[in-house]
């Protein structure tokens, strides 16, 4: 019945079923309790509703769900500091193109802008980190609002979308037309792409003798992963990843040459200053990729594949941009290959991997005596996970590590804020990734410091039973700053230094199982243990106080000019 | 300002929409570029708003600008010009002294050099209006100053049109609807 008048709080509950939404991170407060009162009508039906234990955490939940699923995560959380507090998951998934939706309360039309209580500008707070940021102040905009948020935020280069939704608009009557918004003329999410810019790129890829192909996260997003290896395939051309885009190619895919950048591979970066033509796909060349700008891959021509045109010559020039989805652009490109065969550019590549493997990789992978490694809890957990579980990771080594180790053979399997660096990410993030895919394990790594910045949500893991494994890397530092203190700061270890709490004692006060490792020879059995287990577990490994992640380009340094050791 | 920076004029359009101006002027505050002038009205297409902006920065600067302000989803087109491609006017309204004005012949001569006009005079102030480029209008200010005769002075945003023969946003828009139609 479409002249049916209901209120603006139920046409956002219907809005959102329409959009297919079945699970919403949430917490309730005053400006948002008549869509709580309306959500109650739906509880166990339609829509899931998740508690957090903080808004953060939603906004984050939200971000994890959206990455493993691909499709549009939600938060709904109060005015005020409600909404504030979800602004730092907001900024994340904007640096990492995450699709959200975040609807936060707001103070009647008629108290805007008298500092009423819990009143605050969150569009205009939120506008420079979100792809879009509305107030909702009337209930017959609501239908409109919620479908164009969420055509915005999934379309073209995804990201978050802040919907501030007036009180007296949830409680006005409108009637209900189920809208279906996928044009807005002032916004174009696929560029078109010129036929001469596929032509011009296959030239270069066909008279190229060292190609070398960066993936990123466009792949996954564009879900271009089966469009890639064909791609790479035919050009023979060897492929590094960042950090978001490790799980677009399988890890052992015979091309993939490993992670780039910072932390990457050593073969991976040195290759980048010989490579003779520089193939970016879905990426944006950020600092912890390129290292220092002015030479970076100098010997390079450059192709640039990318859906957003503010990307292109943002931080590299390129000389063919390939504008559009990259599904569509890849295979256009192939087909204008001829099959190539780089075997001695690829073969060349093998002494920096040896060198690397010898150096940095045995002594962290497989010690045999000594305290614990980081890499090698990561590399046991994604053996005994057969490399088929979705990485999550906090921020700092415990990230470098797991994203070094941890192995992928399915997409969309890693969970990571990579431009924000967002500490404390990584727990709500994991259980809203074990929404999205509740038949896969959920390994979380995490360290002490990030694990404490949203540590509350072992309250939502309790309640919801999510199925989270927390791998605790213990090292009583906030390590990846310790190191930094180390290298550049004479180890003035200036307030790195952490005094923890009985992790044990927590996850028991939660009802959550745990289990803590000191020796080498028990890692194993705990880790059967955790997989094992059907519910959340906890597992602690104290591991090497002051271990470092290497190889590691320093700041302002060539991407090949990597450290090894120190 | 650096030695390759000169003055470049964005000309944008957006749908009428709250907050556009808002986030357009986030652009360039976080890239450490000032807004020189700014002037926002309605366009002459029906339902959007067209934005001149003036700014001194590199070129290398203001591409990346009209990029990210493009981006914004209400944001229709954003394109910048260098002084060659646009046809750009301000106005000025210079309030002065009416004793002075009458004591010094010199004032009313100057206002006559620059093509300005009084549009209000009593005894106690006058009214001068004039249109110009920022130069000339700069430079009656200066003269005027010397002749200590300025009580206020303010002038606008520059407007401006582009030179070139096509009408590239009427071409979006008209792309744009045949598209929608698809």
């Amino acid at each position: 019945m479409a002249n049916e008048l209901i209120t603006g709080a139920e046409i956002l509950i219907r809005s959102l079923i329409d959009e297919g939404v079945t699970t919403i991170f949430g917490y309730p407060g005053g400006a948002i309790m008549p869509v709580y009162d309306k959500l109650y009508d739906y509880k166990d039906t339609a829509i899931h509703h998740v508690l957090v234990r903080h808004e953060q955490a939603a906004a984050h939940a939200a971000e994890g769900y959206a990455r493993v699923s691909g499709k549009v995560g939600v938060a709904l959380v109060t005015s005020g500091p409600g909404a504030t507090n979800t602004i730092t998951g907001i900024a994340d998934a904007m640096m990492d193109s995450t699709p959200i939706v975040v609807i936060s309360g707001q103070v009647g039309v008629n108290a805007l802008g008298s500092d009423a209580f819990q009143e605050c500008d969150i569009v205009d707070v939120t506008q420079p980190v979100s792809k879009w940021a509305y107030q909702i102040r009337s209930a017959d905009k609501v239908a409109w609002a919620v479908s164009r948020a969420f055509y915005i935020a999934r379309s073209g280069r995804p990201g978050p979308v802040l919907l501030d939704f007036t009180r007296n608009a949830q409680t006005e009557l409108a009637s209900y037309e189920k809208r279906d918004i996928h044009f807005i003329r002032s916004y174009k999410p696929v560029p078109d792409h010129t036929a001469d810019s596929i032509r011009e790129a296959a030239r270069l890829i066909n008279e190229s003798y060292k190609p070398l192909v960066l993936v990123g996260q466009g792949v996954e997003l564009g879900g271009a992963q089966q469009e890639l290896r064909e791609f790479i395939e035919r050009a023979d051309a060897p492929a590094g990843c960042t950090l978001l885009g490790l799980s677009a190619l399988p890890s052992d895919h015979p091309l993939n040459v490993g992670m780039l950048g910072m932390h990457g591979s050593y073969a991976a970066n040195v290759k980048t200053q010989e490579c003779d033509l520089l193939i970016a796909v879905g990426m944006r060349f950020d600092d912890r990729i390129t290292g220092k700008l002015s030479t970076y891959a100098s010997r390079a021509k450059k192709i640039h594949f990318d859906i957003d045109p503010s990307e292109i010559n943002k931080n590299v020039p390129v000389d063919v941009p390939v504008l559009g989805d990259c599904k569509e652009t890849l295979p256009e490109v192939t087909r204008l290959l001829r099959q190539a065969d780089h075997k001695a550019w690829r073969e060349s590549f093998e002494p920096f991997r040896k060198q690397e493997e010898d150096t940095v990789i045995r002594p962290e992978v497989y010690p045999t005596e000594g305290p614990l490694r980081m890499g090698e809890v990561v590399d046991r957990v994604t053996r005994a996970t057969s490399n088929e579980a979705i990485l999550v990771t906090d921020v700092g080594q415990n990230q470098m590590i797991a994203a070094r180790y941890f192995r992928f053979t399915k997409s969309h399997s890693i969970v990571t804020s990579g431009g924000m660096g967002t500490m404390g990410f990584g727990l709500p993030a994991a259980i809203g990734a074990s929404f999205a895919a509740p038949d896969r394990t959920v390994c979380f790594f995490t360290g002490d410091g990030g694990l404490q910045m949203t540590i509350e949500e072992l309250g939502t893991i309790m309640e919801q039973k999510a199925p989270v494994k927390i791998i605790l890397l213990n090292n009583n530092y906030l390590g990846n700053v310790r190191q930094w203190q180390q290298l550049f700061f004479q180890s003035r270890y200036s307030f790195t230094r952490m005094l923890n709490p009985d992790y044990d004692m927590i996850a028991s006060a939660y009802g959550i199982a745990s289990r803590t490792v000191t020796k080498r020879e028990e890692l194993d059995a705990a880790i059967s243990e955790m997989v094992a287990v059907k519910g959340p577990f906890l597992l602690q490994v104290a591991v090497m106080e002051e271990d470092n992640v290497l190889p590691m380009c320093c700041p302002g340094h060539d991407v090949d000019d990597m450290l090894l050791t120190f | 300002m650096e030695s390759d920076e000169t003055l470049f004029t964005l000309i944008i359009f957006s749908e009428n929409l709250p907050g556009v101006l808002n986030h357009i002027t986030t652009v360039f505050t976080r890239r450490q570029v000032n807004i020189e002038s700014l002037n926002v009205s309605a366009s002459s297409i029906e339902g959007l708003h067209r934005y001149t902006i003036t700014c001194y920065c590199t070129e290398e600067q203001v591409s990346k600008i009209a990029k990210q302000i493009e981006k914004i989803i209400d944001v229709v087109s954003a394109s910048y010009f260098t002084e060659d491609d646009i046809f750009t006017l301000e106005t000025a309204l210079f309030k002065l002294s009416t004793p002075v004005v009458l004591e010094n012949g010199q004032v009313s001569k100057e206002i006559r050099t620059y093509g300005a006009k009084f549009v209000e005079v009593n005894s106690t102030y006058s009214i001068v209006s004039m249109e110009g480029m920022t130069e000339e209008i700069n430079a009656l200010y200066k003269h005027l100053k010397v002749l200590d005769c300025i009580l206020q002075f303010v002038h606008s945003g520059s407007i401006a049109v582009t030179k070139s023969t096509r009408e590239f946003v009427t071409e979006y828009l008209a792309r744009r609807a045949c598209e929608v139609e698809k």
